[in-house]
């Protein structure tokens, strides 16, 4: 399942500070969209009021819709657990929960409302999952060992299959290869162009290169100064946000003279 | 400089706790040499021991089994329910209570818990008591094992609240925002990513309520009317090492000195026992740990 995601008029505010300002965009299901733009610009606040995340933040709020193929987010009576089963999340520092096995890491997600599931149908997704994030081959022989004992880019992976055990229409992924050595990098690059298959996958990066790798379409944010909400500048098909863009700024930015 | 400083610290504190140990064990000697008949009670060492053992780990098993749950959900409630204003309000009472003077809970615990328990002690008997546990008659007064057990509870919980608190504050929140994402409940977020991590630190926090608990004497001296050992909780009765010590030493002299220092060795090696267990818990998983 891969759904579409329409946002407009959205605002985000921490306290009085308005963090982010009246973006409009569409993101299109099987497809990978990419955020890009300087530090602070809002980007990454912006991904985490797609699944409701950054209700976690002590004061964040949001104004504005979001519609899951026309379901709005923030609608009266949606509940935000509900919203992030549907849109799940890989965040920028690979984390397992070091308290379980890679298998129970898998299906973390799936056991969770005391959902009960036969052993036979758990193996099979584990395996379907772990597969679904490359990793079966290099994991298979050890999935009762803890998931913190993996590399970095193996224990991101196991993040992404998380993630897709629940069968989620949307997958956001804020950074996922900041932390990773080029080769990890490379391996969630590869991952990435297989989920927009079967996802609406969301992606924020710093790395220019990856955006232009990975993404079909491209938003850049920008941010006026510090203290000022950040912006939705220009949001269009990768190959014409990087060869011939229509604002000064982004060329500006992904020609690399500043950000 | 600072190395020395810190080794000098560190040896400190094994030669505190070895002379400690010595001074018990050579204090104690006499009693395990002299005949069984001179030992209060006439028959022996271990038969004046055993029944202040029990009471005291009754004594102290009462309190954690009530201080441990509620401890744990006022941590939790504090740590990641309360809106944080109520929460910092909440911690402050919290460290008060655990700066209260164990006299004064035993005051608390003598002149008004016991007589408000003694109505409860009285449907106790008249209901349950077929479990000897709750055997009756029950007591006049309310100066119970169970009474004692209860003030203990109150005395430990400021410290396992307080702990836990702070541990369950240290869990990450990279862990605890995974577990969100996935579609977890906030209960569902802290079963899988806050109390795992805290389990350590939560029996830890256990340990040191009980170490209060086994070695609190004022409290219980004040609220028990002592006895031999019963098997119910709300009839006179029971005994804690701590405030037989308290009670007796001040008259004792002689070999009743010697037999109440034993006795003090016997809680300590209790003490060190139970600290082993816990130990022997916390690293039996350390491989999921997640200091890997």
């Amino acid at each position: 399942m891969s759904k579409r995601i329409d946002v407009s008029d959205l605002n985000v505010y921490y306290g009085d500070f308005r963090a982010v300002e009246d973006v409009n965009i569409t993101l299109d299901a099987k497809s990978v969209t990419a955020f890009i733009g300087p530090s602070g610009c809002g980007k990454s606040t912006f991904l985490r009021t797609l699944n409701r995340m950054h209700e976690v933040i002590p004061g964040a709020r949001v104004e504005g819709k979001v519609l899951l193929d026309g379901d709005n987010l923030y609608g009266d009576g949606v509940d935000p657990v509900q919203v992030r089963s549907q849109i799940g999340m890989v965040f920028q520092r690979p984390n397992p929960f070091p308290t379980m096995s890679i298998r129970d890491n898998v299906l973390a997600g799936v056991k969770l409302n005391s959902r009960r599931i036969s052993r036979s149908d758990a193996d099979d997704l584990v395996e379907g999952s772990l597969r679904g994030a490359n990793l079966w081959n290099e994991v298979k022989d050890r999935l009762e060992k803890p998931g913190s004992g993996l590399s970095g880019g193996q224990q991101q992976r196991l993040c992404i299959a998380r993630a897709i055990a629940v069968a989620p229409d949307v997958i956001l992924m804020d950074e996922p290869c900041s932390a990773l050595d080029p080769i990890s990098t490379l391996a969630i690059e590869d991952l990435i162009n297989e989920l927009k298959d079967e996802y609406t996958v969301v992606i924020v990066t710093h790395n220019m290169q990856q955006a232009a790798r990975v993404s079909d379409k491209t938003a850049f944010f920008n941010i006026a100064g510090t203290g000022k909400p950040g912006k939705l500048i220009e949001f269009a098909e990768t190959a014409t946000i990087f060869n011939n863009p229509s604002e000064k700024s982004t060329e500006d930015y992904v020609s690399g003279r500043f950000g | 400089m600072f190395s020395g400083a810190a080794l000098g610290a560190g040896a400190l504190i094994v030669a505190v706790l070895f002379a400690v140990a010595l001074f018990l064990v050579v204090q104690a000697l006499p009693t395990f040499g002299a005949p069984a008949a001179d030992i209060t009670g006439g028959r022996g060492f271990f038969s004046y021991i055993f029944p202040i053992v029990i009471g005291t780990l009754i004594a102290a098993t009462i309190a954690l089994l009530i201080a441990t749950p509620v401890g744990v959900a006022v941590a939790l409630f504090t740590s990641h329910y309360a809106p944080r204003k109520l929460a910092r309000g909440l911690g402050y009472v919290v460290d008060l209570l655990a700066a209260i003077p164990s006299v004064v809970y035993g005051a608390w615990g003598a002149s008004y818990l016991a007589s408000q328990l003694k109505g409860p002690y009285q449907w106790l008997a008249d209901n349950l008591g077929w479990i000897p546990l709750f055997g009756g008659p029950a007591s006049g007064t309310g100066k119970t094992i169970l009474t004692a057990g209860i003030v203990l509870a109150v005395m430990v919980l400021p410290i396992i609240a307080s702990l836990t608190r702070e541990i369950f504050l240290q869990a990450p929140m990279l862990h605890q925002e995974a577990a969100l994402a996935l579609g977890a409940t906030r209960w569902e977020m802290i079963r899988m990513a806050v109390l795992p991590f805290a389990r350590g630190g939560i029996i830890s926090a256990v340990m040191l309520g009980l170490g209060r608990a086994l070695g609190e004497t004022m409290a219980v001296a004040l609220v028990l009317s002592s006895g031999p050992l019963i098997a119910s909780l709300i009839r006179s009765g029971n005994q804690t090492i701590a405030a037989e010590i308290a009670l007796d030493f001040p008259e004792a002299f002689g070999l009743r000195m010697h037999e109440l220092i034993a006795a003090g060795l016997v809680l300590f090696l209790i003490t060190l026992a139970v600290n082993m267990v816990a130990r022997w818990i916390i690293n039996r998983h350390s491989e999921f740990s997640g200091a890997n």
